[in-house]
């Protein structure tokens, strides 16, 4: 047995080092760690094929630095410790000078010690809780004040929401934003009983009680919003029993953080036209690069294929890694972090997107309304919000501030004026 | 003693060692060793696959030996898991705090820096008070010792009430997936304490230990080797000896053994319990290796998928139980890791990440049709032992016994 | 160049209009250009008022075409006009004031003025006053819905002059209905408002309340002394009772400046932190403020020196409470209003709870009829074979599959559904059949390999199916007429698709019952259970009985798959999310015995709704301690609810 299991160690051994052999120093890598099977597959494997776009595009223009870029696609199978496991596997084993990836927040806790040991560079496409900062990780999706925030602000003063229900999938995201959004909206002098909070199982079903549950709010004669942080599957259960109960967005609207261009594709929509979705790209978004982008992706991959979020935020964090390496001149972890403070790139709504020195990007914020198409109408787009890491609504991380540029610290406690920690929180 | 027990098994010996000759050739392999021709996110592997061999031998132990097939042992493994990563977490969290907080002008009393760490912790998901489970949290040695405590008790608990009232067979088998997905649900809550979905992460990382990844890799990987061989010797004396006999003849025939004057309960509850804490050890081993443990590795699915691991290998004989576990799970790295090559047909292209399911569900349908003894069935071939002719008969009372090997050894 | 002349003969043609025609809605809109443009709810109430109160017969178009998001802007002058979509991707204009179009013109060139649902719905309470007595029916059903969104005190007298004139039955109702709840609301006569509150008691409408509860606000305030003449007061408070703790009540104090605030830990420390002097703080060394006494007795030597305000200790706090009095006050001042109110409401209270217990029975139901679909099939299988099929939730997802082909194929969803029902049983039949034949048959005496044996065909189902289709969930929708819900009150409804589920589950129970009961094959199979060998020598077939027992099974796992489809999601998980609920409900209802399933499903569906009901905030809780409770319940009734006896028991 152990012979066998010898044998097999040792083939594996030796195939990785006929591969990292052949692809000699002619090439750039670049590590992509999306999940390709498993739960998250149907989200992750549309950034893989972004990121495969993106660096062929790069390529086509003739790559980086002389010399091409070349993708190491692994397979970290929506399984959370593999995810650690494939990080340490691209750092070390294939030698790549960044990864992007990732997409859930317990997969980003389990890669960030491995490449914070090894000094990797990492882009995180994803909207987040925050509440984290690390050297190593570059946040190119929204933080809480990007998305809850300002989707909250829409809700209190254009829709004249009085009452709120917090709906969300069990896990740390709808967890910390719901906690975040509870400490805003007391903050702005909503009532301890006009909140309602409420978790569901991921993929939960059975929705009848909880619209409810959420309808039976109106008996105060106060306006009620859903703000609505349920994940994936969940969410067809859920506005299905929303349409049946015949809620109209003109009586409850519902916001959602975590419903996209590609959960509506699963669903009838035409039940649901007039609810929201906040985000910081839609695919109807009117610009130049945006139809460029769109008309490059359905060539490549389809003409059904739709476009979202997490993709743009790749778009502009992979362009942000060239230009800053084009910059500092080599793909070294440490240079390519200080040349990427202050970067630049157009972002695909016809703005600017900056990246600052707490490694988010200060980009806009979008709301729109879901059509019977399945597309959104974006009714709502503010001016470039600055990403902030730690949210000032929690008493807390209030008092924390992340700067890499110049207090070189992820997690500064402006009261003590001391570093908590240099490594991050997870 | 020692002797006589070493005479009558002599595949202990051999398995014991090949297992050190497996340890030290890996381990002089090593990066961390210095020849680094096994990359240390290997040794990790390699690391956790031996401590999913120690828990498939405590599967073959309950299953392929006394007859209850457990969907719920990954439950304890992952308490295992769950009970050293709340020591791994709060100590590393402590340093930290004590660090940050002695830059300040005036000292911490230690209420603050609890306070701190319970923050730290706890910010993530939003809350930052300590719950109760996290009493011991603070103590090495209290917390390894619930590493067996926890799950030891829970198993003993839960069969006591489920043998005393005779569940058995299949509806034990539902009852125990049943306790697996409630404990899985109720870690998935924040409210457990245990940070939901999220789990406890940055284990890999030893408080205290400033030693690089290349040498904890390998401290692990020699723990886990020692953990399975011991393992190992333990059910091989329990299944040798008298003991051994009863658990089997409570598999063949419950009732039988019951007339013949055995408490059947006591027998079946002691190996439940046993292999609830070989499975926590080895689950305590295999976490920090992991890095992260969270509810999703507890989920019932991950216990099924333990009876296939010894399914295949062949139960009934621990050596086919370390066989089973060792090679599906690696080959089942290295098909979903993408290093599988794909194989074109012309009009469609098999690509492993997505077939390999396929190819162990209808593997795994094989086995049990055709091979019910499994891989560790092709050991008998190749040591082509003589073995009284029964004429093919079985021994059990049962068509499925298909045990007359096993009178052999 | 073609553009610019358009848009200067356009401006000319505005302007002129202006001027030339009295009472033109253009120049309104132009005055509030930039609040239109802007689309802020805060920003547009005076251009909303402004056109609404012109005067100007298009001012209900303008409105009315604003909130369909038909309004346009011309960039190159901002003036606003109809835009409709032209075939060939250009837009056609129509001036509002003159009627006159102009075709051609470019997207790009335009800017859509989208308000949003807030300000639709201010719209919506302007165009009130138009639509009271517009000649269109869904237009006065427009306005009594901006109205019953928005109720303001100015809709009141309108709505009451528009009621004699309305020819719709149902329109009259509903209008006086609101008249009802408007005069609770706003009316001047208290008399009047306590009438009408009289008149709405009991009435469980959600509208009902919603005019009521606000009646109700309270403030929570404090003042020295006694309490204040003159106000409607709710309650008096006692610190230190009820829910009204000496805390809270110390923190009302410290909000209306009345008392000093309470330090805590953090700002002592940070007082402290200021006052270090060479290394001690008031004579206590630094290093030993790492107890909260000695940080305490630092902090009283500093007050004593003045330097510091002194600590809030209790006796203060209970000294400040003493002098005070805490009350809640009513924002209405009628005390005969809020009395009636508060009757009012009391009556409904008990009222909406026996009906919220109702809607609960309800959901339970629906939950129980889903459990009990989902096992019925394996109550064939595992509960009359003995066989435990693992891949029996994956029969459930071929089911839902086959429902989402045949919509692809079959556009009308009536026909799609008719179709794919006997479809998906037949699909899974064969399946069942099929893997009887391969599999299941060489493993009847082995019931523990047969449950590793049909895990591993649900693994390789559930991976083929992902293969196939995707890890996207896929849609399947149901037919029109099962949109919507039962809605008996505003407490009580239910959808129809649950009914429907309902229904089917009551159908398969009949099916089985008389499958068994009353045909050949329910004998045969019930025969071949009880006594293979003796069945076999009384001439049964027993492969062929047991083959299509299978088969029955997992064809009505595929039917209850097209069922659970059209309520929840179609996925390759699907099934795995019922595997194990089915199982413990056919387990927990006691195996062999249709009616033990049907128990089992009840008691599951009611004490999950039991335990949602009681902590709502965590339906995750409630699944966890189901099961928790399932477990134990088989410790003490191992044989299930409905307990077979004497021989058919097996052993």
């Amino acid at each position: 047995m152990n012979f066998l299991k010898s044998t097999l160690a040792g083939s594996m051994v030796f195939a990785t080092l006929a591969t990292s052999a052949l692809s000699a120093e002619d090439t750039i890598k670049v590590g992509v760690l999306h999940s390709l099977s498993g739960t998250m597959a149907i989200s992750e494997t549309t950034l893989k094929d972004t990121m495969l776009m993106l660096i062929d595009q790069q390529n086509a223009k003739g790559g980086l630095l002389g010399k091409q870029l070349e993708a190491v696609v692994v397979d970290p199978a929506s399984d959370w410790p593999l995810f650690a496991e494939k990080a340490r596997e691209l750092l070390t084993v294939h030698d790549v000078d960044v990864i992007f990836g990732n997409w859930t927040s317990v997969s980003r806790k389990s890669v960030l010690p491995v490449i914070e040991e090894l000094n990797g560079l990492l882009f995180y496409p994803v909207q987040y809780e925050g509440e984290e900062s690390s050297k190593n990780v570059f946040y190119t999706g929204a933080a809480p004040n990007q998305q809850a925030i300002p989707a909250t602000d829409y809700f209190l003063d254009e829709l004249g929401v009085e009452k709120f229900a917090l709906l969300g999938t069990d896990y740390v995201y709808p967890r910390t934003t719901n906690n975040i959004l509870e400490s805003y909206l007391k903050g702005k002098g909503i009532a301890d009983d006009d909140i309602f909070v409420n978790y569901t199982p991921f993929g939960h079903s059975d929705w009848s009680k909880i619209v409810a549950d959420v309808v039976a709010l109106g008996a105060d004669g106060k306006k009620v919003g859903v703000i609505s942080t349920i994940n994936g599957d969940a969410n067809i259960g859920f506005y299905k029993e929303l349409a049946a109960a015949g809620v109209s967005a003109d009586d409850i609207p519902v916001v959602a953080f975590s419903v996209g261009e590609e959960e509506l594709a699963g669903l009838d929509t035409s039940n649901l036209v007039g609810h929201l979705a906040a985000w910081n790209y839609f695919q109807s978004a009117e610009s130049d690069a945006n139809a460029e982008f769109i008309e490059t992706w359905k060539a490549a991959m389809g003409d059904e294929r739709v476009t979202n979020d997490p993709m743009e935020a790749h778009f502009i964090g992979f362009n942000m890694w060239v230009n800053a390496a084009t910059e500092a001149g080599s793909t070294e972890v440490d240079a390519v972090r200080d040349a990427m403070y202050g970067q630049e790139y157009s972002n695909l709504t016809g703005g600017t997107a900056v990246m600052l020195p707490n490694h988010h990007l200060a980009k806009p914020v979008l709301i729109g309304e879901i059509q019977a198409d399945g597309q959104f109408d974006i009714i709502s787009q503010t001016e470039e919000v600055p990403g902030d890491a730690w949210t000032d609504f929690l008493p807390e991380s209030a008092v924390l501030k992340s700067d890499w540029k110049d207090l070189g610290c992820g997690m500064y406690n402006t009261e003590t004026k001391t570093c908590v920690q240099t490594l991050s929180n997870y | 003693m020692q002797r006589s027990f070493f005479a009558k098994n002599p595949s202990v010996l051999v398995f014991l060692a090949l297992l050190a000759i497996f340890t030290l050739v890996v381990t002089v392999l090593s990066e961390g060793f210095g020849m680094g021709f096994i990359s240390t996110s290997f040794i990790k592997t390699l690391g956790k696959t031996l401590c999913l061999c120690l828990i498939a031998v405590a599967m073959d132990l309950i299953w392929g030996f006394t007859g209850i097939l457990s969907l719920g042992h990954f439950a304890f493994f992952g308490l295992g898991g769950y009970m050293i990563g709340m020591w791994l977490m709060y100590e590393r969290t402590r340093l930290i705090v004590v660090e940050s907080l002695s830059q300040a002008e005036i000292p911490p009393t230690s209420a603050e820096v609890v306070d701190a760490i319970g923050n730290q912790i706890f910010g993530v998901v939003g809350s930052s008070e300590f719950p109760l489970v996290w009493a011991f949290a603070d103590s090495l040695f209290l917390q390894l010792a619930l590493v067996v405590l926890v799950p030891g008790i829970l198993a003993l608990v839960f069969g006591w009430l489920a043998f005393r009232s005779r569940v058995t067979g299949v509806y034990l088998s539902i009852l125990t997936q049943a306790m697996t997905l409630a404990l899985a649900l109720y870690l998935f809550q924040n409210d457990s304490g245990l940070r939901g979905n999220n789990g406890l992460s940055g284990l890999q990382n030893l408080p205290g230990v400033t030693a690089s990844q290349d040498q904890v890799s390998l401290w692990f990987l020699w723990a886990s080797a020692f953990a399975l061989g011991v393992g190992y010797m333990i059910a091989a004396w329990v299944v040798s000896g008298k003991f051994g006999s009863v658990i089997r003849g409570i598999r063949d025939n419950e009732a039988r053994v019951r007339f013949l004057g055995y408490s059947v309960e006591t027998y079946k509850l002691a190996v439940f319990t046993l292999t609830a804490c070989l499975a926590a050890i080895a689950g305590a081993l295999y976490y920090p290796q992991a890095g992260i443990i969270n509810p999703a590795e507890i989920a019932p699915i991950a216990s099924i998928y333990l009876a296939v691991w010894v399914a295949i290998g062949g139960r009934g004989r621990l050596y086919g139980a370390v066989i089973g576990a060792a090679f599906v799970s690696l080959l089942s790295t290295w098909f979903t890791g993408g290093q599988a090559p794909d194989i074109s047909l012309g009009f469609y292209t098999i690509k492993w990440v997505d077939w390999w399911l396929v190819l162990l569900g209808l593997s795994f349908v094989l086995v049990t049709l055709f091979a019910p003894k499994g891989m560790g069935g092709l050991v008998d071939l190749w040591t082509d032992r003589r073995v009284p002719n029964r004429h093919g008969a079985d021994l059990g009372p049962d068509d499925g016994a298909l045990r007359e090997k096993e009178a052999s050894e | 160049m073609r553009h610019l002349l358009i848009a200067i003969i356009a401006t000319l043609l505005s302007c002129t209009g202006a001027f030339a025609q009295e009472g033109a809605i253009q120049p309104v809109l132009q005055n509030h250009q930039a609040a239109i443009v802007k689309s802020s709810r805060k920003t547009i109430a005076p251009a909303i008022d402004a056109i609404a109160s012109s005067g100007v017969p298009q001012a209900q178009q303008v409105l009315e075409v604003w909130a369909a998001k038909n309004m346009w802007m011309r960039k190159s002058d901002g003036v606003f006009f109809i835009a409709e979509k032209a075939e060939d991707k250009t837009y056609r204009l129509t001036d509002f004031d003159t009627g006159q179009t102009i075709d051609g013109v470019l997207k790009a060139d335009l800017k859509q003025i989208k308000p949003n649902s807030g300000i639709r719905a201010m719209i919506g309470t302007a165009l009130v006053r138009f639509q009271l007595m517009d000649a269109d029916k869904d237009k006065r059903q427009d306005a009594l819905t901006s109205i019953e969104r928005d109720p303001e005190a100015a809709h009141l007298a309108p709505l009451r002059a528009s009621i004699d004139a309305e020819p719709d039955a149902g329109l009259k109702a509903q209008k006086q209905r609101l008249e009802r709840l408007l005069t609770i609301g706003y009316d001047e006569d208290t008399q009047a408002r306590v009438d009408a509150i009289l008149e709405m008691s009991g009435d469980l409408g959600v509208d009902v309340r919603a005019t009521l509860n606000p009646l109700m606000t309270t403030t929570r305030a404090v003042s020295a002394g006694d309490v204040p003449q003159g106000l409607n007061i709710a309650q008096v408070l006692v610190p230190g009772k009820e829910d009204f703790d000496t805390e809270a009540a110390y923190e009302l104090l410290v909000k209306e400046n009345l008392a000093a605030p309470r330090l805590s830990s953090g700002e002592m420390r940070a007082i402290l932190a200021e006052h270090i002097d060479g290394g001690s703080i008031a004579g206590v060394p630094v290093a030993q403020m790492n107890t909260l006494e000695n940080r305490s007795k630092a902090y009283a030597s500093l007050a004593a020196e003045g330097k510091v305000p002194p600590l809030v200790t209790d006796e203060t706090i209970q000294a400040a409470l003493a002098t005070h009095v805490f009350y809640d006050v009513y924002s209405e001042p009628s005390a005969e209003v809020t009395d009636a109110a508060q009757k009012a409401l009391n009556d409904i209270s008990v009222n909406v709870g026996m009906n919220q217990a109702l809607d609960l029975t309800l959901d339970a139901l629906s939950l129980a009829s889903i459990y009990f679909l989902a096992a019925i099939g394996l109550a064939i299988t595992f509960g009359v074979m003995g066989v435990i099929n693992m891949a029996h939730g994956e029969f459930i997802m071929m089911g839902a599959y086959t429902g989402y082909v045949v919509q692809q194929i079959i556009p009308d969803h009536t026909i799609s559904i008719i179709v794919a029902i006997p479809l998906a049983f037949a699909v899974t039949f064969a399946a069942g059949v099929a893997m009887e034949r391969l599999v299941i048959r060489w493993l009847y005496n082995r019931p523990l390999e047969t449950l590793l044996a049909t895990f591993g065909i649900s693994i390789a189902l559930q991976q083929l199916a992902k293969n196939i289709f995707g890890t996207q969930a896929r849609p399947l929708t149901a037919p029109g007429w099962l949109d919507g819900a039962w809605v008996i009150n505003d407490v009580v409804s239910i959808s129809y698709i649950r009914i429907a589920i309902f229904i089917l589950a009551f159908i398969f129970l009949g099916v089985f019952l008389f499958i068994m009961k009353r045909t050949r094959l329910g004998l045969e199979t019930r025969a071949v259970t009880q006594n293979p060998r003796m069945a076999s020598s009384m001439g049964i077939n027993k492969d062929k009985v047991n083959m299509l027992t299978f088969g029955l099974g997992s064809g009505i796992a595929g039917i209850a798959g097209v069922a659970i489809g059209l309520f929840a999601k179609v996925t390759s998980e699907l099934g795995s999310d019922y595997i194990v609920q089915s199982f413990m409900t056919v387990v927990v209802g006691g195996v062999g015995n249709i009616w033990g399933t049907l128990a089992g499903a009840t008691m599951i569906g009611f004490l999950q709704k039991g335990i949602e009901w009681l902590n709502p905030s965590n339906t995750l809780a409630a699944q966890t301690y189901m099961i928790i409770f399932i477990i134990i319940f088989i410790q003490f009734r191992p044989r299930g609810i409905v307990a077979l006896k004497g021989r058919a028991a097996g052993d």
